[in-house]
């Protein structure tokens, strides 16, 4: 009879609620091979459609010949632009109020662009009809640079907005201008530096580089010509926002679209776009009515799909002689490619950049962003990033550095000087944005005392003081600020979608869980963390709670997965759906307990009589009891759905440093140490976190180190495949060091603010924060990236220390 | 890999497999670990119509003595070279470079004949055969004949074996006692191939250098041996100014080729660093 009695604490430990390192649901499937892909997904009769691309970056389509590869047995359709006319298909809009070709009509803008495609039996015969396809061009001049691409006399690349005079984001002043957009006060930040005693300035390059998720973008598109309706399971990051879009070019209505993101092998703002592939097999199978699947290779997805950064950045900081910043101004020339196809909200058309004040308490500031074509791959997407944040953290960081270096000001020294301070937030930028918290001082502290920071200085002037030391030693430091969770519709749509995000958490009568959400994870362990918050909120074992994401017909609208947005809009929304659920779940146990609502309290999983421990329900008795017998004026049944439009964007901060021994021989740098501070607020899952930020700093390492996609002056883009684009893997990866403070966000019901991309904003500048100190003693404030051996190794030999 | 049609043939002997490319002719090539092949044919600039796969053959693989010349299988893989015991006992520069090349998964698959069949400059295999003074034994319609590794290497993807003739054997001399060895690799990351490489073996008497050979891995159109850097060491006392002197003579002869690893000038200098690395290296090694 005597029951062993649990505490509290017991229970609370029993549901693996917020703040457990619970170990991931999603990995038994996936270590056991048993994930569920795009290219796993087989449908009878499937046929296979593979693209027929541009060798060369800019020409005239003077003739197609589908003769020879129609020819071929298996061959089902070869379309081309001129298939696609009749639909309205041919080209399409992008998230970036531009428009895009789907399949190459009259010309085309960059290499390896989408020309025609093959349907086919299988996959080999569709690469052989690829091959089959005979294409015609009349080569034009390219233009790569996009500085070049300025010059009055640059080749018109866009002849189909000849004439227009304004784009989305009003007025084009050149035919390969596409916007100028601004932020801030440009008189004030101009005033400031008129009266600074000093002024810094650098230029930097922020390199074209591309996400490179291990899994290809793809998708298997099926129009069933009896009921109408088109299923297509696809590798997108935003599978509600496809819908709409699938809906509005196909003119299907939205009820008869079903877009499914299944599995998905990573996504990093790779998957977020709509691109020709998606649109071509789609059509392909509305027109054979039959089933048709595009999955692209390695080469494609380098060379066409959404490319990230190759931003031109010129930054100035005004200061005072002790190091106090007055002013910040900063140009940006952004290389968009052949289309402008960024995916930002809507009414920022370079992202939420305005975020490069930084950290800092800065009194007026300004940037101005300039977009132009160039006959590149259109991209332009947020890589681990929430939108271009990482560019904007960059170019503050190395200001910083800058100006600590014009100063003589130690890197630690100069941010504590300028950091906001704990007290004044929320803190309004000179941009507009309101910081939500922050304890920057607290965290810079913290990572000085964790690795000595005194020491490390001391070790490196020694290393300086020796002309035969077969090292240079470099420390990097950062202290990031990011903008994250888009974000408040008031501000921030897609298309014209606010972005909102959603969940709807059904409790079974028995006491277990269905949840599902409007965003759609690709390896950030969605399914075991969201549990872990309704666990929290409503007593329930996360093991009984099933969470379901990426079928838009079953999940509630959501505007999907990337910029750190799942945690602070999704989780509040999760969060919100539980407390409406708690709250009729008070009303239910109140009757079942026969007192008034006011008199239970709650505690862990029950609702327990005040005074009285003994008089309690616990959830899933009052799961059953909404099913059974529910107290007269409520409805069965214990649902809830909730729309969760955030009332701020949430701003994760940390402070990174880097110990790096370059080897003044070969130009390689090693890196000792890298230390990892990050505050995100309230932490669901610390080890999925501790995950999340090793994968964030390795992909930061590799943007850093490795990361390019250099182009020739013909527009062939040089190093499309893995083995010279840069992946690292076990054996390059350095050894990560983490740690964390918790500063909530006042305005999250949770209290978090994202985590997964905090890593790569924060970790970029901080590698190249310490390349540059190793070679501050003879006066370098800049080295752009990657630092490659080649690259370091030149500049060893151009300041002679190469031994 | 999705290649254009092909026939496969799986020869179970070396004599069934020089047959096939006689009766097949030049539309045929032989498969050994893929790792060179398969991505052109992923890639279609090979379009082979016959595919010879020589994994079946069990004569090819394994490590053996003959004397005291060490005889390896062609279709040894370089994960067996780096388990060998007797190649660790008697050749071990072979195993210690095995472990530079490409990765774990690849080393399961890729062999030491097809590395050296090849002819690729990049690969690894032809400067360390030219170090070892190594011999190919080659089985072709009219049977066996052995060739020196010095001379085999014609141009890029150019070498002496004929298109009628697989490599069935490497003959490797077993290392004299005191030998010092080294093999210096510069890398973007794992699985890449050299920005630069170089291969050393040497002995030495009383501090005077008896015997050496330097092997320069991807800084020309083929493997290169470094004669005249050999020349500047043999019958020297080994000291920094010698090895200065061999260093320069072993960057005059490289003629890189520009890629992402970097430029001619870049690779020059890098080439300089791995031939004095690798003789520092080999000569603390030997005694």
């Amino acid at each position: 009879m005597s029951a062993v009695i649990q505490t509290p604490e017991d229970r609370e430990a029993s549901l693996a609620g917020i703040g457990v390192s619970r170990l991931r649901k999603e990995d038994a499937r996936f270590i056991q091979g048993k994930g569920n892909y795009v290219d796993d997904i087989k449908m009878p009769g499937m046929l296979h459609m593979d693209i027929v691309r541009s060798p060369i970056a800019h020409g005239r389509i003077k003739r197609i010949n589908k003769e020879a590869a129609l020819a071929i047995p298996g061959v089902r359709a070869v379309l081309t632009a001129e298939d696609l006319k009749p639909l309205k298909l041919h080209w399409m809009p992008t998230l970036a109020g531009d428009v895009a070709a789907v399949l190459a009509d009259e010309k085309v803008h960059f290499q390896m662009q989408e020309v025609a495609v093959v349907i086919a039996d299988d996959r080999y015969i569709a690469a052989d009809g690829v091959e089959a396809v005979e294409v015609e061009y009349e080569e034009l001049p390219v233009v790569i640079d996009p500085y070049a691409a300025l010059a009055a006399d640059a080749p018109v690349l866009r002849e189909d907005l000849a004439g227009k005079t304004a784009g989305a984001h009003g007025p084009r002043d050149h035919h390969n201008h596409i916007f100028t957009w601004e932020a801030g006060d440009r008189s004030a930040a101009d005033a400031a530096f008129a009266a600074a005693p000093i002024k810094v300035e650098q230029h930097m390059h922020y390199p074209r580089v591309h996400p490179c998720p291990l899994e290809t973008c793809g998708c298997v598109a099926s129009f069933d010509p009896i009921r109408g309706d088109l299923t297509t399971y696809i590798t997108s990051q935003a599978p509600h926002v496809v819908r709409t879009v699938v809906s509005m070019l196909s003119g299907i209505p939205e009820s008869k679209v079903r877009i499914v993101s299944p599995d998905i092998g990573g996504g990093f703002g790779n998957k977020v776009g709509i691109y020709p592939g998606y649109v071509c097999a789609i059509v392909s199978s509305i027109v054979l009515g039959r089933p048709v699947k595009w999955v692209e290779d390695r080469i494609e997805n380098i060379s066409s799909t959404a490319f990230a950064r190759d931003y031109h950045m010129d930054g100035e900081l005004a200061a005072t002689e002790d190091g106090k910043i007055l002013g910040l101004r900063v140009n940006v020339l952004a290389d968009h490619g052949a289309f402008d196809a960024c995916a930002d909200p809507t009414k920022f058309p370079a992202g939420l950049f305005h975020i490069c004040s930084g950290s800092y308490d800065i009194g007026a500031a300004h940037c101005s962003v300039k977009g132009v074509y160039t006959n590149k791959a259109p991209g332009g997407v947020a890589y681990r990033c929430s939108f271009r944040v990482t560019e904007a953290v960059y170019l503050i960081e190395r200001m910083v550095d800058v100006l600590a270096q014009r100063l003589n000001i130690d890197k630690a020294e100069i941010r504590r000087r300028n950091f906001i301070r704990k007290e004044q937030f929320p803190y309004t930028s000179p941009f507009g944005f309101e910081y939500d918290s922050g304890d920057y001082h607290t965290a810079l502290q913290k990572a000085l005392d964790a690795l000595d920071y005194p020491a490390l200085r001391a070790e490196q002037a020694a290393k300086r003081a020796d002309p035969n030391s077969p090292t240079l030693m470099g420390i990097g430091l950062v202290s990031f600020t990011e903008v994250v969770g888009a974000g408040p519709s008031k501000m921030c749509d897609i298309l014209g979608v606010g972005m909102f995000d959603s969940c709807e958490i059904r409790i079974h009568p028995t006491g277990s869980a269905i949840a599902r959400m409007g965003t759609i994870t690709q390896g950030q362990g969605h399914q075991t963390t969201y549990a872990q918050i309704i666990a929290t909120e409503l007593g329930i074992p996360s093991e009984v709670i099933q969470v379901e994401e990426g079928d838009t017909s079953t999940a509630p609208y959501g505007l999907g997965t990337y910029g750190s947005r799942s945690t602070p809009v999704a989780g509040a929304a999760i969060a919100m759906a539980a407390r409406k659920i708690h709250a009729k779940a008070r009303k239910i146990a109140a009757h079942m307990l026969e007192v008034s609502e006011a008199d239970l309290d709650w505690e862990v999983d029950r609702f327990k009589v005040r005074g009285d421990d003994s008089r309690f329900k616990t959830m899933a008795d009052v799961a059953w009891q909404s099913y059974h017998q529910p107290p007269a004026g409520l409805e069965p049944g214990l649902e809830a759905v909730h729309y969760y439009d955030p009332p701020n964007f949430t701003y994760p901060f940390g402070i990174y440093l880097c110990v790096v021994d370059i080897d003044r021989a070969t130009g390689e740098s090693k890196v000792r140490r890298f230390y990892a501070l990050d505050d995100c607020g309230t932490r669901i899952n610390p080890m999925i976190i501790e995950g999340q930020i090793h994968g964030g700093l390795t992909e930061g390492f590799a943007v850093a180190m490795g990361q390019q996609m250099p182009f020739d002056a013909q527009g062939n883009l040089l190093g499309n495949t893995l083995m010279d684009y840069f992946l690292p893997t076990a054996v390059e990866t350095p050894k990560w060091e983490t740690d964390y403070t918790v500063t909530p966000s006042p305005h999250h019901p949770l209290g978090a603010k994202g985590v997964a991309e905090s890593p790569h904003v924060g970790s970029i500048p901080t590698f190249t924060s310490a390349v540059v100190d190793a070679f501050a003693h003879v006066g370098v404030t800049h080295l752009d990236m990657p630092h490659t051996s080649f690259r370091v190794w030149q500049a060893l030999r151009d300041h002679g220390l190469a031994l | 890999m999705i290649p254009p049609k092909f026939d496969y043939h799986a020869p179970k002997s070396v004599a069934e497999a020089v047959a096939l490319l006689g009766s097949l002719g030049s539309e045929a090539k032989l498969l050994a670990g893929g790792h060179s092949l398969l991505p052109m044919m992923k890639l279609r600039f090979a379009q082979p119509a016959h595919l010879v796969d020589l994994n079946g053959i069990a004569d090819l693989r394994g490590i053996c003595l003959d004397g005291d010349t060490v005889v390896i299988g062609a279709m040894t893989v370089e994960n067996d070279l780096i388990a060998s015991d007797l190649l660790r006992e008697r050749v071990p520069l072979l195993g210690e470079a095995a472990r530079l090349i490409a990765d774990p998964q690849v080393r399961n698959r890729g062999t030491i004949g097809g590395d050296i069949a090849h002819g690729d400059p990049g690969n690894d295999h032809p400067a360390l055969s030219l170090v070892l003074d190594a011999q190919f034994v080659l089985q072709g319609p009219n049977g066996r004949r052995t060739v020196a590794a010095n001379g085999f290497f014609l141009g890029t993807y150019m070498t002496q074996l004929e298109e009628s003739e697989v490599m069935v054997a490497i003959r490797v001399p077993s290392f004299a006692k005191g030998t010092g060895w080294a093999y210096e690799k510069l890398k973007r990351k794992t699985g890449d191939w050299a920005t630069a490489g170089c291969a050393v073996v040497l002995r030495q008497s009383g501090g005077v250098v008896t015997h050496i050979r330097i092997g320069l891995t991807n800084l020309a159109q083929t493997a290169l041996r470094a004669e005249e850097a050999e020349q500047c060491l043999l019958n020297q006392p080994f000291n920094e100014a010698a090895v200065k002197r061999a260093v320069a003579a072993a960057m005059a002869i490289t003629d890189p080729a520009e890629d992402l690893r970097g430029d001619p000038e870049y690779k020059r200098a890098m080439a300089g660093v791995m031939v004095q690395r690798a003789l520092n290296n080999a000569w603390a090694r030997s005694a």
